[in-house]
């Protein structure tokens, strides 16, 4: 069926006029229709905006303009603002936002004439590892009913997943595109730290955020990287640097690849079966050439409390502006300005978000901010050079995304620290900005695991190289979960 | 007891960018509410800053006419607190690594000696937007036009000792970046805006008193009231045996008195941290050089040069170059009169004194240096009186007519200097006035000048007013002392 093809070969059939785009998106649409409602993996559907964008990429491609994506339908994550459709980030307080504006993700999209289908769903503010966060529903992992698709990303997983969109974008701020992947059985990375711009994603914490994809394999992000890296001149942390074609070197041999493997990542405390099952896949990887190599990253211990300092921190003033005085969510009949703040926030914002943004209140406070805040820009300075330490021996670095599959609904309600600790491989590149992918990499109790490679700065190209490869000589990311139709 | 002040200002300078500090609307004053503010300045979600190059070398530019350390590396941080015109939640500012160090702006005391008084520092930051509380029927409007304007926070050390010195740093400060072309300088539109820090102790004490800041002085006038109302409130509550709080202070101009605003208790704790949204400035020593290159003189070397180029005495030199407007108005008029003196007195009289009245600048005075100056050029000639002069100033000035020499024929202002028509005046005048020479010719030679008074007024009669009174007086005193 034409839901199971992966973006290049939708975009294959496209250019060979196998279907239009309109036929496409009112398949995609159906499927949503017909299907959404067993996974909630969308906040808000475009449908007469899709179908009107694919008539405009059927016109294009007669015209003979057409790119690699136009007519190639796709989600956006809810975080990403599109210029006349709503965008919620997960949350009450933005319940009835329509930006006047597009993100430069978006409109980088549009530009290549490609259809969004709709916003995913998301972990509030995009602060979750499971979806359980959000104003609009958890989200249901496809693998199975009562499974949590990770977070937050947990609504482009699913929907990618359950073939309700061949791939979709999604956010990155301590694991938020590299656990759901690893949870859903797909492929998604994490550009480098201002490969992509932030303008119009809606920020969490900033110097962490990063935008990239979910896709079912590493062509298919290195496909969706081409459209959504670029250099954007309002954002001052984005970087101007030329964007590669990241599709043009997946056919590379790994001879050589020296992949360094941290001991910090497959201790005692690592799940033997995880343990097993990412060990065979780098084995893998070192049939295709590639050399392997132990190292060290000393202070990787320290990437989840530094983490839980800086990325609340951050967020208590990137959540600031949502105060009921110019848009977003307002409390009835306020009394005074203070009534007004404190219900507005009170009432628009859910338990996980007000905790963070208490967190990172406290973390700031005079009297606190060098125990915490300094303490923990310290730790990511060392974070960094264990880093830059090992990339001065190996060409990437491999080990598991997330410490288990997917788990059950409410299973670590009640601890958010249990709930942190999700993120305990995936922060520490976001602590120094590399680059970050998981693909799929075996099944543990008939549910998919991820393998995450990390590479140096602006290495993206070698991760989809190195991801595309394995994807040649492994099936893991062409397992579907029961009940898509093939 | 005896008591000394001690005095410390910050002082808001909007910087004259065409655009805000971190947005591309428009600065201009005086719009229709939130027409210019952006999505960035209403900080709507997703919304990045990215900073305006010219303010940051405004900055520069003032940190080099203070002589103070430009650092290499400057830091934006988030201010954190809530108020409806703060958009964002937090105000985007320097704390820890502002972008201009330590430097020091001498001043010129009543006395005539000169005070150095030392800059701690200055950082860029953003003005916030205008709250409305008129108007609104129980609620407030809110302005964002302002939000995002390009400030330059300058903080002086304690280095004041009265309202004077305190006016004559912030008087001293506003020629400076005037000067500089880095602020309008329109006070009544808050451009320069002042908080005042102020203690007493009782002289001889080192150590110093408990102070308070009284914010948001937009006038020179409103600073030095608020400074002495200040000093005298907390010199009577210490004699009386009280405290001094810590403590906030507003003042009412238009009612002269002030307030307790908030307390050190209730201040906010701002939660400074750096905003991850804008990276570190980093500059090196060719960028600051380059700037340096672009300054243009500045008041202290432009006072020096006048006294050299033009003669003028150092009173004179330093109130014309303290305005940038005026030094100019005044070299050109210069230029035209050939004559330094005689234009400086009447740029600093007649002139300055219908600017003041009127509360006009030298931009924007309805008289040019080129209609002053041929003015000046028509007194030199003896084309017309100085009493024949001010009319024409009046007519240049009510714009009744633009040219010198059309206005002065126009109103019969042209002196006679002809001697043989000023002498046959003369004579028929003195003929009718046998009594009063008689009366002058009987007195003392050295008490005679104060009786010419009484022969000059029917001289000037006689001659519609048109006759040359330095004429008259020579050839009057000759046929008199006969």
């Amino acid at each position: 069926m034409i839901h199971n093809k992966t973006i290049s070969e939708l975009s294959r059939g496209l250019a060979a006029g196998e279907y239009s785009s309109v036929e496409l998106t009112t398949h995609f649409l159906k499927r949503i229709e017909n299907l959404d409602s067993n996974y909630n993996s969308y906040i808000t559907v475009t449908a007469e905006q899709a179908l009107n964008e694919a008539q405009a990429a059927d016109a294009r491609r007669a015209a003979g303009n057409a790119t690699p994506w136009t007519g190639v339908p796709f989600a956006h994550k809810d975080i990403f603002c599109t210029q006349g459709v709503r965008t919620t980030c997960g949350s009450r307080m933005l319940e009835n936002f329509i930006p006047p504006y597009d993100s430069t993700v978006a409109a980088n999209f549009k530009q290549h004439g490609a259809v969004c289908l709709g916003k995913t769903n998301m972990d509030e503010f995009a602060m979750g590892s499971s979806n359980e966060t959000s104003y609009y529903g958890r989200v249901t992992n496809p693998w199975g009913t009562d499974l949590v698709p990770g977070g937050s990303s947990g609504g482009s997983a699913a929907a990618v997943a359950a073939r309700l969109a061949p791939g979709a974008t999604a956010t990155d701020t301590g694991g938020s595109i590299r656990q759901p992947a690893a949870l859903c059985g797909l492929t998604g990375i994490k550009p480098t730290y201002g490969r992509v711009s932030r303008l119009g994603m809606i920020a969490f914490a900033s110097s962490l955020d990063q935008g990239g994809t979910l896709t079912r394999t590493a062509e298919d992000s290195a496909m969706m990287l081409n459209v959504m890296a670029s250099y954007d001149p309002k954002d001052s942390t984005c970087i101007d640097r030329d964007v590669p074609d990241y599709t043009a070197t997946l056919n590379q041999s790994l001879k050589g690849l020296k992949i360094g493997l941290p001991a910090e990542f497959f201790s005692e405390h690592l799940d033997p079966e995880m343990q097993t099952q990412v060990q065979n896949a780098i084995r893998e990887l070192e049939k295709l050439g590639a050399t392997l190599k132990e190292i060290r990253l000393p202070h990787s211990h320290l990437s989840v409390p530094a983490y839980y300092v800086i990325a609340p921190a951050e967020c208590s003033a990137n959540l600031s502006r949502f105060d009921g005085v110019r848009y977003g969510y307002r409390c009835d009949n306020p009394q005074d300005l203070q009534d007004l703040y404190l219900r507005s926030r009170s009432e628009g914002f859910g338990d996980e978000v007000k905790r963070r943004i208490l967190i990172g209140t406290y973390a700031l406070s005079a009297g606190y901010y060098d125990a915490y805040y300094r303490k923990a820009q310290q730790v990511r300075r060392l974070i960094k050079q264990d880093f830059d330490n090992a990339f001065g021996e190996v060409d990437i670095i491999a080990g598991p995304t997330s410490p288990s599959p997917a788990f059950a609904f409410g299973s670590k309600g009640n601890d958010p620290v249990k709930m942190y600790l999700e993120d305990i491989f995936t922060i520490s590149t976001n602590l120094a900005g590399l680059p970050g992918m998981s693909v799929p990499a075996g099944m543990i109790g008939g549910l998919p695991i991820g393998m995450q490679l990390i590479g140096n700065y602006f290495d993206e190209a070698r991760l989809l190289n190195a991801g595309h490869q394995f994807q040649q000589v492994t099936d893991w990311h062409t397992k579907a979960p029961s009940g898509i139709d093939a | 007891m005896q008591w000394e002040t001690v005095i410390g200002l910050e002082v808001h300078v909007q910087l004259a960018t065409k655009t805000k500090i971190f947005s591309g609307s428009s600065t201009a004053f005086g719009a229709e509410p939130n027409t210019q503010a952006s999505a960035v300045d209403l900080a709507m979600p997703g919304m990045l800053p990215v900073l305006n190059e010219e303010a940051l070398k405004m900055a520069i530019k003032f940190g080099l006419a203070i002589d103070a350390h430009i650092n290499e590396k400057s830091v934006f941080e988030r201010k954190n607190y809530f108020y409806p015109d703060l958009p964002k939640g937090y105000q985007t500012t320097q704390s820890e690594l502002p972008i201009v160090g330590a430097g020091h702006i001498d001043i010129q005391l009543a006395d005539g000696s000169s005070k150095r008084v030392r800059i701690h520092h200055a950082h860029l930051e953003e003005d916030a937007g205008k709250s409305l509380h008129e108007d609104f029927h129980g609620m407030s409007g809110i302005d964002l036009n302002r939000a995002g304007t390009p400030l330059i926070e300058i903080v002086s050390e304690p280095d004041m000792s009265n309202a004077e010195e305190a006016v004559a740093f912030a008087r001293k400060l506003h020629t400076i970046v005037t000067s500089l072309g880095i602020c309008d300088g329109e006070m009544s539109q808050g451009s320069m805006r002042f908080d005042v820090n102020v203690s007493v102790r009782p002289v001889g004490e080192s150590k110093l008193g408990t102070r308070t800041e009284t914010k948001n002085l937009n006038s020179f006038r409103f600073m030095e009231r608020a400074i002495k109302l200040e000093v005298e409130r907390q010199i009577d509550v210490l004699e009386d045996g009280g405290k001094i709080n810590q403590e906030t202070r507003l003042y009412d101009g238009d009612k002269d008195i002030s307030r307790a605003m908030r307390s050190k208790e209730e201040a906010n704790d701002y939660r400074y941290f750096p905003c991850p949204d804008l990276l570190p400035v980093l500059i090196d020593s060719s960028y600051i050089d380059a700037i340096r290159a672009t300054l243009p003189e500045l008041p202290d070397a432009r006072k020096l040069r006048f006294v050299e180029q033009y003669g003028l005495s150092d009173y004179d030199a330093g109130i014309l170059s303290a305005d940038a407007g005026i030094a100019a108005l005044f070299e050109a008029t210069t230029a035209k009169s050939t004559d330094a003196k005689l234009s400086a007195n009447w740029i600093m009289g007649e002139f300055s004194a219908r600017l003041n009245s009127e509360e006009k600048t030298a931009k924007n005075s309805p008289i040019n240096a080129e209609q002053l100056g041929q003015l000046i050029l028509r007194i030199k000639d003896n084309s017309i009186s100085s009493a024949g002069a001010k009319k024409v100033f009046d007519a240049l000035w009510t714009e009744e007519g633009h040219d010198v020499d059309a206005i002065i024929d126009a109103k019969g202002l042209k002196q006679v200097s002809d001697t043989g028509a000023l002498e046959k005046i003369v004579d028929e005048v003195l003929a009718g006035m046998t009594a009063q020479i008689e009366q002058y010719r009987a007195t003392d030679e050295a008490k005679r000048k104060k009786l010419l008074g009484g022969f000059m007024g029917p001289l000037m009669k006689a001659s519609k007013g048109q006759g040359n009174p330095k004429l008259f007086t020579e050839i009057l005193v000759k046929k008199l002392d006969g």
